[in-house]
């Protein structure tokens, strides 16, 4: 959508706390554990259709004709607001959730004890990805997106909803992220703060990956998750700085990433 | 100037927070040359921190405490830092620009943290400032280096304003809007970025070290990604009309700030948020527009 | 109550000096952020109980009388989080602006070495409750500045000692701290410290994840296929209790005897979840560590009455912090014919002295007078009928776990910690 949205970490830290909260409660109330999953799912669902509709209808619709930076600042200033929100609902206390985690055991691989509840978050990961990439090339739908995406002054034009698109396309970035902070806060304390670390590390996954394409965000991810446990096990002085060191060097060989999207150039 | 003569009369807070100001100002300085040309850095505080750090070492490991000797060594040191990494940045617009030099600035962050010899994030402290040689009273140190700080801005403010006059200059919004006829013209649009690149990395280094003596600690977290974005805040905030227009700027961010962690202490972020919403929303071409629409008439 | 007392600091704050009767006292501690509920929040409550109860005239001897010497106390709370610049700007303003009369506060090791020289230059009392870097006064000597509580110097070589103790076969140690001055620190301090009291230990891998990671599952992995036989943490909150939820089921603290030298912040609120033999320590004599003298009955039992949860380490030095203030006030408003005392007067009184407080015997014994020595203690966990105990305590006196006055932590150390 063309916005560099810092709100985004504050989704994460939204499902995440919602999701305590609600797990929290159900499980609470003795229902079965082994649906807390879906109790998981529900939480994430339910912040963003009460958040994200509110805030892209209410601020966001009437800055899109602004400059990519300065929507850039709003989107940071609404990150602010929403990070004391959060502190004034839940509170500055660490939740945790663990059963979701520790229900599921662990196997061994190798030798090592590894958690199954991470075998979940690869999953969905994965079924989020290919849904997302279907739904955009394969359905009437996400090409209409895409378009509206290329060029919303055309598309206008030929009759889409734009406004509409907009919306439901916002709404549905921000899932993403709450589903994220949603199913890793049993493997986390949720704390304030959380949302702040994960934006800067989401902004180099799509960097390295290229702007714009679905692939190439997979792969970034990967490249940054195998980066750094790898430099944890065999270089963990330099744990702190590496990402950001793949990502410079990247940028160095392919300026737009490793899959960029062609762009037109103004003449 | 008014603040030059009006000094001594302000209450020792304010004159910290001018000279702050004073500082982070001219970061933004150079950051509205950036973008005026339509790049914007996400990375400055790489400079910023440099600047700092080396006024800091001067004073460490060399016994130098001159507030002017800092500035320069600030400036030195962002000055060649820029001078080299510009080689690499100059290439690149938009998005990746920003982030390319946000990752040059954590990867500092990085370095120093893991640098127990400069003690990691707990940082050290500078010494207190000279002038000249003479160390100034204890009532009158506050003033000497608000007078300090706003000598060295205001004088990089005109040299700034000059630049943008000569023809290197003035190719800034002409490269914001069609670089490829910049390059059918003749010019270089690279050059210039190069150049541009360095002016604003000079300005953060001399912003960096100003701040440091001030506040008399440096840390790592001055070259964290936060500390960016409070300076690209500033910029946008104070809109690119003029060259005054940054420290205006970082004077307003400096009040706001303080007024809210004053008024809800457990709410500041929100009222800060809050607060630069609003003024970005009903001031979209940041607070200059207000004095510029004066002047027009 | 907090929100009057806020608002009663705001209007005596606009209307400067106009309530000359009150002692006007600076608290800075965290109020947001991932320090906030570890230590800025317990702090804080600790704060307001504290004030209350003095101000009532409801302490326990010789704290009996009224707020500071008859004068009510009067808080104006502030927040830690921030830059260093915030803090000092902020600082300054507590001073000039609000015009206190003292500060106590400061969590961050960063925050008190930018702060101390600037309470130097304004020539304003500042009692750090705190912060654990040794360095303030052994890189500097400060006449405004005080800090009372132990450095961290004394939890990590604590730690050592009570590995030696209980583990006294062991061979090999492998840590997991954050990787910042705090982390690097304690970890440091250990390593130095096990390599003393057992020559030949290996260090089998140091593990050195980024603050507010949150996720350690690279880094357990590695500890465990390293096996060592102790491991060393310097954790604390959602770091700490991520590292407990993620090892714990992974069975990381039942194959290495594993020492958490901040876990007792983690006890409340994790307690069924951390492994039986985990060590656990409060950064000194606190929470389950503290004495069963009349000053704890007297803070425990009011702390939990108020507020209806368990004060951990920070609520106790920050209690101490202001305990320690009081009695140096008093004795010098004595000194001074019952009138106020200055700054100067003060830090006079406060320096070198001896008091009581809830965590037992504070005494202001090294950095020439200003900074605080402490015995230390640590234990270890074990669930009893769904309660978490600490058992196998064992304390080590003050002089066995701080170095002596105007030797460096680093140096006493590596010396075999010979005592002066």
């Amino acid at each position: 959508m063309k916005i560099v949205n810092v709100t985004h970490g504050s989704f994460y830290a939204l499902g995440a706390y919602a999701a305590a909260s609600l797990t929290g409660a159900w499980l609470a109330r003795g229902y079965p554990p082994m649906l807390s999953y879906a109790v998981l799912f529900v939480a994430a669902l339910g912040v963003t259709l009460l958040v994200a509709p509110l805030i892209e209808r209410a601020i966001l619709r009437f800055m899109y004709a602004k400059d990519e930076v300065v929507i850039l600042l709003i989107t940071y200033a609404l990150f602010l607001i929403l990070e004391d929100v959060i502190k004034l609902v839940w509170g500055v206390n660490p939740y945790f959730i663990a059963q979701p985690y520790a229900l599921l055991g662990s196997f061994t691989v190798a030798g090592l004890a590894y958690p199954t509840y991470n075998l979940i978050l690869v999953a969905l990961a994965l079924l989020a990805g290919l849904g997302l990439t279907w739904l955009l090339h394969s359905t009437r739908v996400g090409k209409l997106l895409l378009a509206v995406i290329h060029d919303p002054e055309i598309s206008r034009a030929m009759g889409i909803d734009v406004n509409r698109y907009y919306l439901v396309t916002f709404t549905f970035g921000s899932l993403l992220a709450a589903l994220a902070g949603a199913f890793t806060a049993p493997t986390v304390s949720v704390v304030p703060g959380l949302g702040v670390e994960i934006i800067v590390l989401s902004f180099a996954v799509v960097v390295i990956g290229g702007l714009g394409s679905l692939p190439g965000a997979a792969l970034g991810a990967v490249i940054v998750g195998m980066v750094r446990s790898l430099s944890v096990h065999y270089m963990p002085q330099v744990e702190l700085f590496v990402i950001y060191f793949v990502m410079a060097m990247v940028l160095a060989f392919r300026p737009r990433g490793l899959f960029s999207l062609a762009e037109p150039r103004k003449i | 100037m008014v603040l030059l003569i009006g000094g001594p009369w302000l209450p020792q807070w304010a004159m910290f927070i001018v000279t702050i100001a004073f500082a982070k100002g001219l970061v933004a300085l150079g950051l509205m040359l950036l973008l005026r040309a339509g790049l914007v850095s996400f990375g400055q505080a790489l400079y910023y921190c440099l600047g700092a750090y080396a006024a800091g070492a001067l004073g460490r490991f060399f016994g130098v405490s001159d507030i002017f000797a800092q500035m320069l060594a600030g400036a030195a040191a962002a000055g060649v830092a820029a001078f080299i990494l510009g080689f690499l940045l100059a290439k690149y617009r938009g998005i990746f620009f920003g982030l390319l030099s946000l990752a040059l600035s954590m990867i500092l962050y990085g370095l120093l943290v893991k640098n127990e010899a400069l003690g990691s994030t707990d940082g050290f402290n500078i010494l207190p400032s000279t002038l000249f040689g003479m160390r100034p009273g204890p009532g009158w140190v506050r003033y000497a280096v608000l007078a300090s700080a706003g000598v060295v801005a205001l004088l990089l403010a005109l040299a700034v304003h000059r630049y943008l006059n000569t023809p290197l200059g003035r190719l800034a919004p002409a490269i914001k809007d069609n670089e490829i006829r910049v390059e059918y013209m003749g010019a270089s649009a690279r050059h210039a970025v190069h150049v541009m690149y360095v002016i604003a990395a000079v300005l953060a280094g001399v912003g960096g070290a100003l701040a440091a003596t001030t506040v008399g600690h440096i840390d790592p977290e001055m070259a964290f990604w936060t500390t960016s974005g409070e300076f690209i805040f500033i910029t946008i905030l104070a809109g690119t009309g003029s060259v005054v227009a940054p420290f205006a700027g970082a004077l307003l961010y400096g009040v706001i700030h303080t007024t809210a962690y004053d008024l809800s202490p457990n709410t500041w972020q929100l009222s800060l948020g809050a607060a630069l919403l609003l003024i970005i929303v009903f001031l979209p071409e940041g607070l200059w527009s207000l004095f510029a629409q004066r002047r027009w008439r | 109550m907090r929100r009057k007392l806020l608002v009663a600091a705001a209007i005596a704050a606009l209307s400067a000096g106009a309530s000359a009767q009150n002692v006007k006292i600076g608290v800075v501690t965290f109020l947001s952020g991932p320090a906030a509920a570890p230590f800025g929040v317990p702090a804080k409550n600790s704060a307001e109980f504290v004030v209350e109860a003095l101000n009532a005239g409801k302490g326990p001897a010789p704290y009996t009388k009224r707020g500071f010497g008859g004068a009510s106390i009067e808080v104006v709370m502030l927040d830690e989080a921030g830059s260093t610049t915030t803090q000092v700007t902020e600082f300054r303003n507590l001073v000039q602006r609000h015009n206190v009369d003292l500060v106590i506060g400061y969590v961050s090791s960063g925050n008190c070495l930018a702060i101390a020289p600037v309470a130097e230059e304004l020539k304003k009392l500042v009692n750090f409750f705190d912060c654990g870097t040794p360095r303030i006064f052994e890189d500097g000597s400060y006449n405004y500045v005080f800090r009372t509580s132990p450095t961290a110097t004394m939890d990590s070589v604590g730690a050592a000692l009570y590995v030696k103790d209980a583990k006294p076969g062991v061979k090999s140690i492998a840590g997991i701290n954050q990787n910042y001055a705090w982390g690097q620190d304690s970890w440091g301090d250990f390593e130095l410290a096990m390599k003393v009291l057992v020559p030949n230990v290996e260090v089998k891998t140091s593990q050195m994840p980024k603050l507010f990671a949150g996720q350690y599952n690279a880094e357990i992995s590695a500890l465990m296929s390293a096996k060592p036989d102790v491991i060393h943490s310097s954790f604390w909150n959602g770091d700490l209790e991520a590292l407990i939820l993620q090892g714990g089921p992974r069975g990381l603290m039942k194959q290495s005897l594993t020492i958490l030298t901040t876990g007792e912040t983690a006890m409340h609120k994790l307690g069924a979840q951390i492994p039986d033999g985990t060590v656990l320590g409060a950064r000194g004599p606190f929470g389950p560590y503290a004495p069963n003298n009349a000053y704890n009955k007297w803070f425990l039992g009011g702390y939990v009455g108020k507020y209806k949860e368990q004060p951990n380490y920070a609520s106790y030095q920050m209690a101490q912090a202001f305990l320690g203030v009081k009695l140096a006030w008093e004795k010098a408003q004595d000194a001074n014919g019952g009138k106020r005392p200055t700054n100067e007067q003060v830090a006079a009184a406060l320096k070198g002295s001896t008091f009581e407080g809830p965590g037992g015997t504070v005494r202001m014994a090294i950095g020439k007078g200003h900074q605080a020595i402490m015995e230390t203690a640590y234990g270890q966990t074990k669930l009893e009928g769904g309660k978490l105990t600490v058992v196998n305590v064992k304390r080590y006196p003050a002089e066995q776990v701080n170095p002596p006055e105007g030797v460096k932590s680093a140096d006493w150390i590596k010396s075999g910690f010979k005592a002066k």
